[in-house]
């Protein structure tokens, strides 16, 4: 479903073709967007069954109601300092289209923020760090009310979560 | 409006591949000198359905081929035409072909025409040569009007009919027109939709379809041009003969010369409507592959009752919820068991909506062992039994290469040549048996032949051969047996394209071993041998034993485990430091320790305190150790390549009672893991040991 669909049927958020609503989630005190007709639910953390042999960042697998879902955690994906989980880890369960299917996977986050309106205006392409930082699944960052978001392309996410698994695999 | 009609093209390929199923077995069963009059209306019924339903889809090939071969059957239906035994094996390859061309116009590919255009000619000539016998006939006899010598002593005309879009203002209707044309002859309509408009452009008095007609009639060409009389301004035209082939003594050979020609006008004519649906099926072709399943209403009907019960159940329990007293424990109790029982119930049926007779698996045998043995010069006669045991819808796609493949091997090698099995004693016709029937949780399928047994020292010798045992071995008959399952293993003296590729028996033993089954056989030399198959009912289920590792819990498929012990220290031995084997009894199994394989935590590390699982996949012994054994119990089985990818040493998860998630160990995919893993620390121990 697109923005001006909504808009048509009448649900009667203020919404035109060129903005995009983001779901905001904080992760090491930084503020990180993901398209939010691609999230599916949000939910508590709960343990994981972990799945041997696989990197660090994949936490497990997860019984969501009926389907097993690998769930990521975001910080170490992001090569981030790891903290422990509080009742306000929640994991964000996302859509995710790869070239010939589309997966749930879930991604531990710190905290739940809030849903922005972005237009395309506001949207400012990530400036290039060098081969040295990779920001493949970053789309771009947009400044909302003062903030700085970082919207994510969660597609690129398992894109490059895949080579990294298959080069942990061959050592 | 363009009506969407490709959404019920699956329909259709599935009931016309029915069709043809129906017609090969009752060919199979049909007595060419005595017929039975109910199998040709069966066989001639299909036939004409395949070809109503081509023709209403616009698979004109399809619909001139099932023409002809209907022309035939009903010629047969209606005593003008004596069947051969050449005719009917005819017969069964206009199945096959159809069955290709079916196939093709489902996948969008190309079929093979030169195939297709032989066997239509063959079809014609059988036709052909009966219609001039009888045309002799008739110069003795008056001529009877029936419907069917109408068709043998009658002219194919193909006439391309495209209206003008103002053809309704002028009067004329199109169905009258062709009312009158029935009226001729047989007549098959194919309407070109391309020029619809869309619904909101679209004119209600205005015509804007087309067609291509094929008439079959004794008419001449003025009579059918008298129909189009009053349009004939306001359309365009084409009435062209198709076949020359006549009841008259017309030769045979100028009708296959005709032949090309029309099929090659008519295939330009309608081009780009098939080109369009070919573009399309090519798209969907890919993985529209039998996603239905056809299901006995009965079955239907049950599930709906148990649903009701569950419902019921339900709001019982709700209930009690809402005005909860402790003194109503004991109706929870019971609320919940009923609960538990429902649930158990309704389990068991949905997995009986995936069940499927092995009919649907052995149907193939009939043909198969006909064709097989009239090839190979043998006398075979197939008995069939326990087809109404019911398997798992992927168990049954995937046993029948296997199946085939033993029933080949059963045909090629088992079952002797006539003179042989006469001089051996045996009667001259060889039986073949195949068997199904449930035994516990499994399915058993046997394939038993009477013919000359496995040859054990043939076997042994090309065991020996091959380096596969040593030559002084001493081994137990169903040892030497049970060879015949090694990689690259075939003793036929022959290489045939039956069987002897010797690529054969492992792979049928890999593919059973797949689907959680095991192969057995058992010979007597001179008397026969049996294939056993032992099979799960299904895939979605599998009967576990859960173990314990640290925190986390496994799953290992009770099949494979062979036995699970306490293990003695001095059982033990250690090679190069890192490899520990155990002894049991007279074998030597590596330990694999699954703590350090997963590289998670464990109790402890002594093998003393732990419990040690023997199992078996691929010939290979492996003992797991693992800290405690929990229960045996059946688990449903989840992908996790869904939302993950493939895991090794896994071969899918499961949820278990509390809701969290246990892994479902694979043994052949852990013996791999266990093997790299060995490797790789050999190898980095040598580079620290070079450093």
């Amino acid at each position: 479903m697109n923005p001006e669909v909504r808009d048509e049927s009448g649900i009667g958020l203020d919404v035109d073709e060129n903005v995009n609503q983001f779901l905001t989630f904080m992760l090491a005190g930084e503020e990180y967007g993901v398209d939010i007709l691609r999230v599916q639910e949000i939910k508590g953390w709960e343990s994981a069954t972990e799945i041997p042999n696989t990197p660090d960042y994949i936490q497990g697998v997860m019984n969501l109601r009926g389907t097993i879902v690998p769930i990521v955690d975001l910080r170490s994906r992001f090569e981030l300092e790891r903290i422990d989980y509080s009742n306000t880890t929640v994991v964000i369960v996302l859509k995710i289209k790869t070239d010939d299917s589309e997966k749930t996977i879930g991604f531990v986050v710190d905290a739940v923020s809030d849903v922005y309106n972005v237009s395309e205006e506001q949207l400012k392409p990530s400036p290039d760090f060098g081969s040295g930082v990779s920001t493949e699944f970053v789309k771009g960052l947009a400044t909302v009310d003062e903030k700085m978001l970082i919207l994510l392309d969660i597609d690129h996410l398992i894109d490059a979560d895949i080579d990294i698994n298959q080069s942990a695999m061959t050592h | 409006m363009t009506i969407d009609i490709s959404q019920f093209h699956g329909v259709f390929f599935e009931e016309s591949f029915e069709g043809l199923e129906v017609m090969e077995s009752e060919l199979l069963e049909l007595d060419a000198s005595n017929p039975d009059t109910e199998s040709i209306n069966n066989i001639f019924r299909a036939a004409h359905s395949i070809k109503g339903g081509s023709g209403s889809f616009g698979f004109n090939d399809i619909t001139n081929f099932t023409h002809v071969l209907e022309t035939l059957l009903d010629e047969v239906r209606s005593d003008k035409h004596k069947l051969n035994q050449d005719e009917v094996n005819l017969l069964l390859s206009t199945v096959d072909c159809l069955r290709e061309m079916l196939t093709a116009a489902r996948d969008g590919t190309d079929i093979d025409q030169a195939q297709v255009k032989s066997i239509h000619d063959e079809l014609e000539r059988a036709l052909g040569n009966d219609s001039v016998t009888e045309a002799e006939a008739e110069e003795d006899n008056v001529v009877d009007d029936n419907d069917s010598e109408a068709i043998a002593s009658a002219l194919e005309w193909h006439v391309h009919f495209a209206p003008h879009l103002h053809l309704f203002q002028t009067g004329n209707d199109p169905l009258r027109m062709f009312r009158e044309l029935e009226e001729l002859g047989t007549l098959t309509s194919a309407a070109n939709l391309s020029k619809l408009p869309p619904f909101n452009k679209y004119d209600a008095e205005e015509c804007y379809l087309s067609w291509d007609l094929v008439l079959v009639t004794e008419a001449n060409e003025e009579q059918i041009k008298e129909v189009f009389e009053w349009v004939e301004d306001d359309c365009e035209l084409s009435i062209e003969q198709a076949n020359q082939q006549e009841a008259s003594n017309v030769v045979n050979v100028v009708a296959d010369k005709a032949a090309p020609i029309s099929e090659d006008a008519d295939a330009s004519k309608v081009e780009p409507i098939v080109d369009k649906k070919k573009a399309a099926d090519k798209k969907a072709g890919a993985n529209n592959e039998s996603t239905s399943i056809r299901v006995n209403i009965s079955k239907v009907d049950a599930l709906i009752n148990m649903v009701g019960e569950l419902v019921i159940t339900q709001s019982m329990l709700s209930q009690f919820g809402e005005e909860f007293d402790i003194k109503n424990i004991e109706k929870l109790n019971e609320g919940l068991k009923q609960l538990e029982r429902n649930t158990r119930e309704l389990q068991e049926n949905v997995m009986q909506i995936r069940m499927l007779p092995i009919s649907f698996s052995f149907n193939r045998f009939p043909r198969l062992v006909h064709d097989l043995s009239n090839k190979l010069g043998k006398k075979i006669e197939l008995k069939l039994s326990g087809e109404a045991t019911e398997l798992d819808k992927t168990v049954m796609e995937k046993i029948g290469d296997p199946l085939v493949h033993l029933v080949r091997n059963s045909i090629d090698h088992g079952i002797e040549m006539p003179d042989e099995r006469l001089a051996a004693g045996k009667p001259e016709t060889g039986t073949l048996n195949l068997n199904a029937y449930h035994e516990g949780g499994n399915i058993v399928i046997e394939i038993v032949d009477d013919g000359a047994g496995l040859n054990r020292d043939r076997i042994f010798q090309k065991a020996v051969d091959r380096g596969l045992i040593k030559a002084d071995e001493d081994l137990s008959d169903d040892k030497v047996n049970e060879l015949i399952f090694s990689a690259g293993f075939s003793t036929a003296e022959q290489v045939s394209d039956v069987s002897g590729r010797g690529v054969g028996m492992d792979v049928v033993k890999r593919n059973i071993h797949d689907l959680g089954g095991v192969v057995e056989v058992k010979s007597e030399a001179g008397k026969g041998s049996t294939f056993t198959i032992r099979l799960p009912l299904t895939l979605a289920i599998l009967d576990g034993q859960l173990i314990r590792v640290g925190t986390q819990t496994y799953i290992i498929p009770l099949i494979s485990i062979i036995e699970s012990l306490q293990t003695n220290i001095e059982n033990t031995k250690s090679i190069t430091g890192d490899v520990e084997l155990y002894r049991l009894r007279d074998d030597y199994i590596p330990v694999v320790r699954l703590h350090s394989i997963f590289n998670i935590a464990c109790d402890s590390a002594k093998l003393n305190d732990g419990l040690l699982v023997v199992a078996e996949a691929e010939g290979q012994k492996i003992g797991l150790f693992v800290d405690d054994l929990l229960a045996q119990q059946q688990v449903v089985i989840k992908s996790l390549e869904t939302n993950y990818k493939k895991v090794e040493g896994m071969s899918g998860a499961t949820i278990l009672g509390d809701g969290t998630v246990a892994m479902i160990l694979d043994i052949s995919s852990l013996i791999r893991l266990y093997r790299e893993q060995a490797e790789y620390k050999t190898s980095s121990a040598m580079n620290n040991q070079a450093a």
